[in-house]
């Protein structure tokens, strides 16, 4: 077989798995509670192309190998295929979507176990990794556009899961709407590449694209940026991210923390070559990483949710990828989205055990006949203790902590001290920006080593808080779940060897640079650097990462582990309004309800809609969809559904036409 | 011929403006059909107009066919006119508005 | 001219009108055989035949040279077959669906059939004008035909109150249309597309009376397809008319009429100097139907204001005035045929009374899919291809009305349709959000679902709105020789692209 035929099946795969779950059982009924043969196929067709494409790894030559399948159309000027691209950044991409993908399948064999809409979560989710592995393997952007769209709709589709829940389907409305906006852009600079190149395949874009003058260049990048931001979760178009945890954990893990909204970075990585031509908008890039990056952690520090605390760490996280980008370090920004998906898919697949042991906990306190409707499963006050009933969740749990604090030789420690460093070494350079970013990274680093130490400590250590706790013990995970916990564990602990600093053997034990970087023969390009960071200044800054990372996750172990819960009343009376802010996230979402949404409104009268809004929407009334309803409100009276008002609308029309096409004459 | 083709297309023209008129005002649902028609006869002077004064006989080709397209929708308009009556015992126009927004 | 070459004229001209008239007598046959024995069982057969046989025969004459017949006033060639195969399998799909649906409401009448054969042959006329007589004969033919197909169900007060407002606006709008045919005639002296073209307009008061006419001629158009601001008439009668000849009306109509538009547009007025107002008025029209659709809690009202803002997306296409545009917009109006006969036939089948089911609200159907997941299924590829997403035709078909436009510099149209098009997913996937993930308990129970008064799916209207799908994913993968083909109408010397 060739590398072209094992990509077809590395793609082919899911999609069959998708159509076997989702078809089948939607007219056999009785297939609905296989769940062993459900999950099973489901896990082995994400399994078996993980397998292919480390036989395509380590057989891989060097040279992109482009798979072209069929032409989609070649008439004009558009030669358009289903071609694919199998390169160093597609295949660490594929390997990381397939590998983590499966294990994380795995896991959800035993999450989901008993419901009722077993063969539809794993046929959404194979259908995901079908449309994230066209988005990482495309050659071209409508292929790539058609993954970008198709893993929206998995995540629509995903969040929504449990759609009886009223919350999940407004989650799912709202991550949809603000996706859509940056598909926008995304479409726009779509048309405008079109119109400038004559092509969308990657081969022309990347080749001819830097010659394209400065400041066309700099809207198509531009736009591309927007578009990312609505996907990877950026300031503005963030708000999606944190309501998309209302959906199964599973999806938490795969789709919003290691794969999906990474792929706004794979964008950037890809068009590296472009993007270095557009040095405006890099800033910009890098300004609004790290502005998301300082939000999202101080945010993350005053939240109580579990899942809420790792969602906005995405976030923080993701802005960090942002400023490699921006910076012009986008291998960095890979490996920083390997590292990553490790260790963030560990903490939430770790989050959704405790939660499993959570909800146990809620069924027993059902049983002894307490109300378990101020019980919440998720929210850490009520937690505590945990170490000693769930062994395998808590050491798990602990590593990716430790990794995403940047405790010094896991993986989170390497590619976050990648990150600063090249932020410092491009503002050593002489861009203040870049230095600004620097010290906004090392802030964050504080914050995140903070919050994600007080997550564990309020999860897993002191006593536990839970009502009736002498009585109600939740269990440990069966071994499908905890297999996968492992499995990301150790990876989040070794995963960053991969990336070794530059400062040791000159860099020539950074793997990932030698694999990716455009000076080594990979697709990825980076900014070039004229004065170099002396040595020893080097050294200090890895020991600085290592003190800060140490230090604080050690203070917050201390503080926690004393005072628990008193130490949020402490920081709370300490800090007040800032504080409040930040549980309040900065009041986003207040924002764009109250002064996109309503200032828009307030003319316009909103009667006749009350009834709709509550009948028919079903509660998924927010942001852009909200205003245009009511901007329909005002139209809606023009449609008297009397014949005369119609036909002096038409009249009125036909005296405008007439004046528009005599202007010219 | 004794009258510019203006003052015919003028005639037309304020024929054709009192139809616009009489659709966009009058309630019962037969004048704003007659009055529909009277637009109709007012294009028809200006393509007799016209095909007279550049002698080509295609606008009066044009009219044979307008004038039986205009029959053809008297009878449709008003065996729909008669189905509302029945319904809704009025052909007040302005009463008719169950479709609306 | 020269008469005694008149007759054999006309006799080698004859197969050119094949379809038209094949349609046609077929239609009076079936008239003739409902008198002898009413509604009889055979005439949708009838029907699907003559449609059949003239789709096949159109189909073969996808390549063949673009021409004028009987004097100059009906063209053929390539461009002609495609949209009369666009017409007659849109007709054929209807009827197909029809039978279920009428035999539900025992409304099975044999001139519901001749009456859409008739409204064919009045469409075919109007894809293949050559001259301002055939266009306004082929408008007018398909129009009255579909103000009587609006209102045949007498009982019931909304059908014949659609029926009146379509008429009446019709009508009116007839008069703007054809007054507007009269100015230009006035300023050209002709009636043949191409001499409009070739006329000289030479003094300030000529052109004025061009232009005037041009416009008031446009009025009809934009009527028909239902542009804003002429499209007010569109939701109230496609609430009102029977569903399957809704969806009729929302895809053969728009089809025929936008293929006269698209060959008055190069051969009449080839300058270009109506861009402005078109893509006015294409804004409008978009912005107009996607948030008006917002609103909307019953399913047809919902669907005939998508269908003006897919008018909005074809005439982005217009307004780019390039070959690449009329040849997208071409392409655009077989995929939007495609959709919107399948959502409307799918609502077709869930519809349990005529008179009532107007009332049918989106909220009524919760869960449907679970029981009806062929219905289900099907319906979701049609929403997915109206957001135009990828790979459905939908996303195709945008995508080439839009890029041309981008080409021939009107980014900021396209921006707006872009805009508009991600807006449309909203309500779009609210259809489909209540077909699969709601049930019956999440709902109000004051609209109840009465599934014993569906329709009876027939294997035939089943199989339809399957091959609407499949058709949709094929055309979204597989659009390249299509696409070709259209473009290959624009590309060939007889029918020159505009500058």
């Amino acid at each position: 077989m060739t590398s072209a035929d094992l990509l077809r099946l590395v793609l082919l795969l899911p999609l069959a798995g998708a159509v076997l779950n989702g078809v089948a059982p939607l007219f056999l009924k009785h297939l609905r509670t296989r769940e062993t043969l459900l999950g099973t196929i489901g896990t082995a067709v994400v399994a078996i192309p993980f397998v292919l494409t480390v036989y395509l790894f380590v057989t891989f030559g060097g040279d992109p190998i482009v798979a072209d399948y069929f032409t989609w159309m070649a008439a004009g000027d558009l030669d358009l295929s289903f071609a694919y691209r199998v390169d160093q950044l597609s295949l660490l991409m594929t390997l990381v979507v397939t590998g983590v993908g499966g294990v994380i399948h795995l896991y959800s064999i035993g999450y989901m176990h008993g419901d009722d809409g077993y063969w539809r979560f794993f046929a959404y989710l194979n259908l995901f990794i079908f449309a994230m592995l066209n988005l990482v393997l495309a050659n071209n952007l409508p292929v790539l556009f058609l993954g970008w769209e198709g893993v929206g709709l998995c995540s629509y589709l995903l969040i929504g899961f449990w759609y009886t829940d009223l919350r999940n389907s407004a989650a799912a409305n709202k991550a949809f709407i603000v996706n859509r906006v940056g598909d926008v852009a995304f479409l726009v600079a779509m048309f405008l590449v079109f119109r400038e190149l004559g092509s969308l395949s990657f081969d022309v874009l990347l080749a001819e694209g830097p010659n394209l003058p400065e400041a066309t260049l700099n809207w198509i990048v531009f736009l591309l940026f927007v578009g990312a931001t609505g996907k990877s979760a950026q300031i503005p178009l963030f708000v999606w991210l944190p309501d998309a945890m209302a959906g199964p954990t599973p999806v938490s893990a795969l789709i919003h923390a290691a794969t999906m909204v990474t792929s706004g970075l794979y964008l950037l990585a890809r068009l590296s070559a472009l993007v270095l031509g557009a040095p405006v908008v890099m800033m910009i890039v890098a300004i609004v990483g790290a502005a998301t990056a300082l939000m999202a952690a101080t945010i993350a520090v005053a939240q109580d949710d579990i899942k809420r605390v790792l969602a906005y760490s995405t976030v923080s996280q993701l802005g960090y990828m942002f400023m490699a980008a921006g910076v012009g370090a986008f291998f960095v920004a890979i490996f920083h989205v390997v590292t990553h998906a490790f260790f963030k898919a560990c903490l939430f697949l770790g989050a959704g055990s405790v939660i499993h042991g959570m909800e146990e906990v809620e069924h027993g306190l059902e049983e002894q006949g307490r109300d378990p409707s101020d019980f919440d499963p998720q929210d850490m006050r009520t937690m505590g203790g945990l170490a000693e009933y769930m062994p395998a969740t808590r050491t798990t749990y602990l590593l990716a902590t430790l990794a995403i604090s940047g405790i010094p030789l896991t993986a989170g420690f390497f590619s976050k001290d990648e990150i600063l460093f090249k932020a410092f070494e491009y503002g050593y350079d002489g861009s203040t920006y870049a230095m600004a970013v620097w010290v906004v990274g090392i802030l964050t680093a504080v914050l995140t080593a903070f919050y994600m130490m007080r997550s564990y400590v309020l999860t897993f250590e002191g006593e536990p808080r839970w009502p009736l706790s002498d009585q109600l013990a939740p269990h440990e995970s069966p071994s499908t779940m905890t297999g996968a916990l492992w499995t990301l564990g150790l990876l989040s602990l070794v995963g960053g060897f991969i990336g070794l600093p530059a400062v040791v053997q000159g860099g020539d034990w950074n793997w990932i640079h030698h694999y990716l970087g455009a000076k080594y023969g990979g697709p990825v390009a980076e900014a070039s650097v004229q004065g170099h960071v002396p040595l020893a200044l080097e050294w200090g800054l890895i020991l600085l990462s290592s003190v800060i990372a140490l230090g604080t996750v050690y203070y917050a172990w201390r503080v926690y582990l004393t005072q628990g819960l008193g130490y949020d009343a402490a920081l709370k009376r300490r800090l007040r309004g800032v504080y409040q802010t930040w549980t309040d996230k900065y009041y986003w979402d207040e924002f764009y309800n109250e002064v996109v949404v309503d200032s828009l409104i307030n003319g316009v009268a909103r009667k006749g809609l009350a009834a709709f809004d509550t009948t028919v929407v079903d509660g998924a009334v927010n942001g852009v969809a909200d205003t245009a309803q009511n901007a329909s409100g005002l139209l809606r009276r023009v449609q008297t559904g009397l014949v005369q008002n119609y036909a002096l609308a038409l009249t009125v029309g036909a005296a405008l036409l007439i004046g528009l096409m005599l202007y010219g004459v | 011929m004794d009258v510019a083709p203006n003052w015919y297309l003028a005639l037309s023209a304020v024929l054709f403006t009192i139809g616009t008129f009489g659709v966009l005002f009058r309630r019962n649902a037969i004048v704003v059909l007659m009055s529909v028609e009277l637009m109709l006869n007012a294009v028809n002077l200006t393509l007799v107009t016209f095909s007279q004064s550049m002698g080509d006989p295609s606008g009066q080709l044009l009219v044979f066919f307008s004038i039986a397209v205009a029959a053809a929708e008297a009878a449709v308009g008003l065996a729909i006119v008669i189905a509302i009556f029945r319904s809704k015992v009025t052909v007040d126009i302005t009463e008719i508005n169950l479709f609306k927004h | 001219m020269d008469l005694s070459t008149a007759f054999p004229t006309l006799v080698t001209d004859l197969p050119a009108a094949f379809s038209m008239s094949v349609v046609g007598l077929v239609g009076l046959a079936m008239i003739v055989l409902d008198a002898f024995r009413n509604d009889h069982p055979a005439i949708p057969w009838l029907g699907v035949a003559a449609l059949g046989v003239s789709a096949a025969w159109e189909a073969t004459h996808l390549g063949a040279p673009q021409s004028t017949v009987f004097f100059e006033t009906l063209r053929t060639g390539g461009f002609v077959a495609f949209i009369n195969l666009i017409i007659l399998l849109t007709g054929l799909a209807t009827i197909l669906l029809s039978v279920p649906y009428l035999n539900q409401l025992r409304y099975d009448y044999g001139e519901v059939y001749a009456l859409i054969m008739f409204s064919t042959v009045g469409m075919i006329m109007l894809g293949s004008a050559n001259n301002m007589v055939s266009i306004f004969l082929g408008l007018e033919t398909m129009s009255v035909c579909l103000y009587v197909l609006t209102g045949f169900i007498r009982e019931d007060e909304g059908a014949v109150e659609s029926a009146l407002k379509y008429f009446l606006l019709g009508a009116f709008s007839t008069g703007f249309f054809l007054y507007g045919i009269a100015l230009m005639y006035g300023a050209t002296g002709t009636m043949a597309l191409p001499a409009m073209a070739a006329a000289e307009l030479g003094t300030l008061s000529t052109r004025l009376l061009f232009w005037g006419g041009f416009a008031l001629f446009l009025v009809g158009f934009f009527f028909k397809v239902s542009a804003a601001p002429f499209h007010m008439w569109t939701p109230d009668v496609y609430q009102g008319a029977p569903t399957p000849l809704t969806g009729y009306m929302s895809t053969a109509t728009k089809a025929a009429a936008f293929a006269a538009l698209i060959l008055v547009l190069v051969h009449a007025v080839p300058g270009g100097e109506w861009q402005l107002s078109v893509a006015a008025v294409a804004v409008l029209t978009m912005v107009i139907g996607n948030v008006m659709a917002l609103a909307q809690t019953n399913v047809k009202r919902l669907l005939a204001y998508s269908s003006i803002a897919h008018a909005g997306y074809v005439l982005v296409g217009l307004s780019a005035g390039t070959s690449a545009g009329y040849a997208g917009a071409l392409f655009y109006l077989l995929v939007y045929a495609v959709m919107n006969i399948g959502a409307f036939g799918v609502m077709s089948m869930l519809e349990w009374d005529g008179k009532e089911g107007r009332e049918q609200t989106l909220s009524s159907l919760a869960g449907i899919a679970n029981d009806r997941p062929v219905l289900g299924s099907t319906m979701g590829i049609f929403m997915l291809s109206l957001i135009g997403f990828p790979p459905l035709g939908g996303f195709a078909g945008k995508y080439f009305v839009f890029a041309p436009a981008v080409d021939a510099g009107l980014t900021w149209l396209v921006v707006i349709g872009v805009l508009m098009s991600a807006l449309s997913a909203y309500y779009y996937l609210r259809v489909v959000y209540v077909f699969w993930m709601q049930s019956a308990d999440d709902v109000e129970a004051t609209d109840p679902v009465r599934a014993a008064a569906f329709p009876r799916a027939t294997v035939a209207a089943t199989g339809t709105l399957v091959v609407c799908a499949v058709a949709l994913v094929v055309l979204g993968v597989f659009f390249g020789g299509v696409l070709e083909t259209t473009l290959g109408f624009f590309e060939s010397t007889a029918m020159a692209t505009a500058p």
